[in-house]
């Protein structure tokens, strides 16, 4: 290990996120990504330049989408013989891109990576039934024209039927709302918990946005200048007054003010080694310290589907030696207010961390102040694959702010039971 | 379609066109733009008795072979078939005189500005110069050679707005101590496309200051561009850009889009910054260490963004007035304040530049616009005052004053106000943004001798100085 070189966190940029339908519903995944690309090219002074690797993604991908990074780095101001890759790990996807980029920097594979994700609900791909599909491609293969006829004969009204994509879980059949709604019922999360801590991440948000918190970090797309979703003006008063939208009986908590809204965006992160970027009179933030990827049993209804970061972050802070006090702020995903709550529960709770973890004494509690301190995705949005990037870019530019050594904890929980933590400390 | 749509149509028209031309409107001429020099010969003529002018060594810097002026003495005259005296005719198109007015010091001398330019007017090429060479009056110790280099001013101003197709007059002083090589990157830029829409105005030199290794600094410059996201701004930026300098480009944050494919364009970098903010020469100065090394230092400032927000005095409340001043003026000083400090990193180097933009507004008013005035006047108020004080650090300071530029801005003016204000110039047209970013590369370039100067880069829009 001691051969390791250092990967650090130049930077970063994303566009500001939009609700489905909203300012990008016209805009494709490509058009997104090219636009944070080009933001950061811009604020680094990259345009022209060939970088080592650029690793991004999205979740809800058209199939002409296969080479949906690469085709943006060309659409982008980077040297056309950047190469890039596909990634994909849910809402973990630009996280995960950022910790693989960073450990081929630190052995030396690349000098400077882009990791970043991207995703439209808006532009969201529709296929054809399984059925219709089959069909098809049978009808490609057919000869005659009797074959084909007779192949075409094989179409029934329902096939005709288009395929949307879903957030629902393909081995339970339930979206994540109506999973999380397990949890938070198992956890006893309060609705008034979750409205307050939706409540504050508006709050918060519309603070950074106001102190210009976000123009280094931010650059304006097709017209839209601050997250869509964002509500500055909104309140706990005003989210007591919605319907829940998950789980059943008179204990639903979950609306659609306290869990993500769909949205559209994309974001980026640009990562090289510490010398490359002083070489060039870089930033230097933070550096990726160590990251760990946990996955659950949620199929069995052993645990709940959001949960996995939980098992990451015990995992990572057993092997790094840090206890969950060692750090000045924590970035937990907000898929709902719920998810929050039932991992910050967890970290808590003695009887879970000693039966489900197996540790001997409980992570414990956090000061509250040090959470999401500049919002996070109940206020900004979601793009399912830009989230990752967006916490580690706002994230590196606060622990540069606070000072050198200052730590932070990410954890995203991600679709199919997994989850993924990563510290991230201060150069 | 809209009014303004279907007037701008006809007046597009072969049909318009043609009434407009038969009104007494000429056609504007598409201007001879970028390094192109003249394409026809270059006159030079010389007022006598000279000695010791800057003027032949100069134009021999420039690799120009200069042929003698004719001039219309009655000698000189010839006949024509009915009659009439007719001045010595050039055999061809001229591209450009320059008339070395150094020696004039009594009025008798004047006759022989006259003499040379009558037979050079009528043969001049479109977008042909005239260019007059003469002393500053501010530096006459006679109150007759005063009188006489303040005339050639006049002549050179109504030469202006009689030359037509694109060709203009322009007047440049130069001051005791000047060099020919200071005067040859004045004729440079005067004679070259690049001041293609600079009209009836005077460039008064002010000697360089001594130490400054002038030429081929051009190259790695780093120049910091305000209001670049769009119009005249990124027209400056891109300017810099193809000068190989490096660019920091600064705009509001709203603007972060457009300004991120200028950024990207010119192989600069962007600042997303609102320069009303208290911190906005820090964050400046900051980026410019971040991008460029922490002993970088700024080698030229433009100072571009600017806003209108017009309104009759009788209708102008406080945030209107406070906005257009704040934007325009009081951020400028903010930022000159921090980057003029000489320790600290990233702010503007010795013998550095600072060129901010004005307006013609700023010198001939404009009804509705007494907040954008005052700012575009003090502008060149501060120009002058500031120049005077960097002279110790070589630091020169200089304005451009724009009048029509055809922008996104200006297109929002009504159809028949765009037209008159397009034939109000002596070129009968509005300029371009690459016309004022020429101007501001000049300025901004260290071997140019000028200092506490505003240049107007309107076509001889306006009066002004």
């Amino acid at each position: 290990m001691a051969d390791l070189r250092n990967a650090v966190i130049v930077g970063s940029n994303r566009i500001p996120f939009g609700k489905v339908g909203g300012a990008y519903a016209s805009a494709s995944n490509i058009d997104m990504l090219t636009a944070a690309i080009d933001g950061l090219a811009a604020r680094f002074g990259l345009a022209g330049e060939r970088l080592g690797e650029v690793g991004a993604g999205a979740v809800l991908k058209h199939s002409r989408d296969f080479n949906l990074t690469r085709e943006a780095v060309l659409s982008s101001a980077l040297h056309p013989a950047t190469p890039a890759y596909d990634v994909q790990q849910a809402c973990a996807t630009s996280l995960t891109a950022a910790v693989q980029l960073s450990n081929r920097i630190r052995v030396g594979q690349l000098d400077v990576a882009v990791a970043g994700g991207v995703d439209s609900a808006s532009d969201s791909p529709v296929a054809v039934s399984d059925r219709l599909r089959r069909t098809l491609i049978r009808l490609n293969a057919a000869k005659t024209p009797l074959d084909k006829a007779k192949t075409l004969a094989h179409v029934r009204p329902s096939d005709l039927t288009p395929e949307v994509p879903k957030a629902a879980e393909r081995r339970t059949g339930l979206n994540m709302g109506q999973h999380q709604a397990l949890t938070t019922a198992q956890w006893g999360i309060t609705r008034e918990a979750q409205d307050e801590l939706a409540a504050a991440s508006h709050h918060n948000l519309a603070a950074a946005w106001d102190s210009g918190f976000f123009d280094d970090l931010v650059t304006p797309y097709l017209g839209l200048t601050r997250d869509q979703p964002l509500r500055p003006d909104t309140s706990v008063d005003k989210l007591a007054k919605l319907r829940p939208v998950f789980g059943d009986g008179p204990d639903a908590s979950m609306t659609a003010g306290n869990s993500t809204p769909l949205s559209d965006g994309a974001a980026t992160v640009l990562l090289a080694e510490e010398g490359w970027a002083r070489s060039r009179n870089l930033p230097v933030l933070a550096r990726i310290v160590d990251a760990e990827t946990a996955a659950v049993d949620y199929v069995l209804g052993n645990e709940g589907l959001l949960m996995a970061p939980v098992h990451a972050t015990a995992r990572l802070l057993g092997r790094t030696g840090l206890a969950l006090q060692d750090f000045d702020y924590y970035e937990i995903h907000e898929a709902f207010a719920a998810t929050v709550l039932c991992t910050l529960a967890a970290w808590e709770s003695a009887d879970y961390c000693r039966d489900v973890l197996g540790l001997d004494a409980p992570l414990g509690s956090i000061d509250r102040a040090k959470l999401n301190v500049h919002g996070s995705s109940l206020a900004a949005g979601h793009p399912f694959a830009a989230t990752g990037a967006r916490i580690l870019g706002s994230l590196a530019k606060m622990l540069a702010q606070r000072g050198s050594g200052s730590r932070g904890l990410i954890s995203v929980c991600a679709a199919g039971g997994q989850g993924l933590v990563a510290i991230v400390e201060a150069c | 379609m809209k009014l303004d749509d279907l007037i701008s149509g006809v007046l597009d028209s072969r049909v318009g066109r043609s009434v407009a031309a038969k009104a007494g409107f000429p056609e504007a001429t598409v201007l001879r733009r970028g390094e192109a020099f003249p394409t026809g010969a270059i006159a030079l003529g010389t007022v006598e008795p000279a000695s010791g002018s800057l003027v032949p060594d100069a134009l021999a810097a420039l690799g120009v072979t200069a042929q003698p002026a004719l001039v219309d003495t009655p000698d000189a005259r010839s006949t024509d078939a009915e009659g009439r005296q007719r001045p010595p005719a050039y055999p061809g198109r001229l591209g450009a005189i320059v008339v070395d007015a150094t020696a004039a010091s009594r009025i008798g001398q004047l006759e022989q500005v006259r003499a040379m330019l009558r037979p050079a007017v009528k043969a001049l090429e479109p977008s042909g110069r005239v260019l007059i060479v003469a002393a500053d009056p501010a530096t006459a110790s006679e109150v007759e050679t005063a009188a006489v280099r303040q005339a050639l001013d006049g002549i050179m101003r109504s030469v202006g707005k009689e030359l037509r197709y694109g060709a203009t007059c322009n007047l440049i002083q130069i001051a005791d101590g000047s060099t020919a090589s200071e005067l040859a990157q004045v004729l440079r830029f005067a004679l070259s496309g690049r001041s293609a829409y600079v009209d009836g105005q005077p460039f008064v030199l002010s000697p360089l200051p001594p130490g400054l290794d002038q030429l081929d600094q051009r190259e790695g410059r780093i120049v910091v561009v305000t209001g670049a996201a769009r119009g005249i701004g990124a027209a400056i930026a891109r300017r810099f850009g193809a000068e190989g300098a490096r660019v920091v480009v600064v705009d509001v944050p709203v603007a972060g889009q457009p300004l991120a494919g200028v950024a990207n364009e010119v192989h600069g970098t962007a600042l997303q910054l609102d320069i009303t903010v208290p911190d906005a020469g820090d964050r400046i100065a900051r980026h410019v260490t971040e991008r460029y090394g922490t002993d970088a230092h700024i080698d030229a400032v433009v100072h571009c963004a600017g806003i209108l927000r017009d309104k009759l005095l009788a209708n102008l409340d406080e945030q209107r007035w406070a906005a257009v001043l704040e934007v325009n003026l009081a951020a400028q000083f903010r930022i000159n304040d921090v980057l003029l400090d000489p320790d600290r990193p990233g702010g503007l180097a010795d013998g550095g530049r600072i060129v901010a933009i004005a307006s013609t507004s700023g010198w001939a008013g404009n009804r509705g616009q007494t907040n954008y005035a005052a700012s575009k006047a003090g502008v060149m108020g501060m120009v002058r005052a500031l120049s005077a004080q960097l002279v110790d650090r070589r630091i020169a300071v200089n304005g451009v004053a724009p009048g029509f530029i055809e922008t996104d801005m200006t297109a929002s003016i009504p159809v028949i106000d765009r037209e008159i204000f397009r034939r109000s110039s002596s070129l009968l047209q509005g300029g371009r943004p690459v016309d004022v970013a020429e101007a501001i590369v000049f300025l901004a370039d260290p071997a140019t001798p000028m200092n506490g100067q505003v240049l107007r880069v309107c076509g001889q829009l306006v009066v002004g100085r």
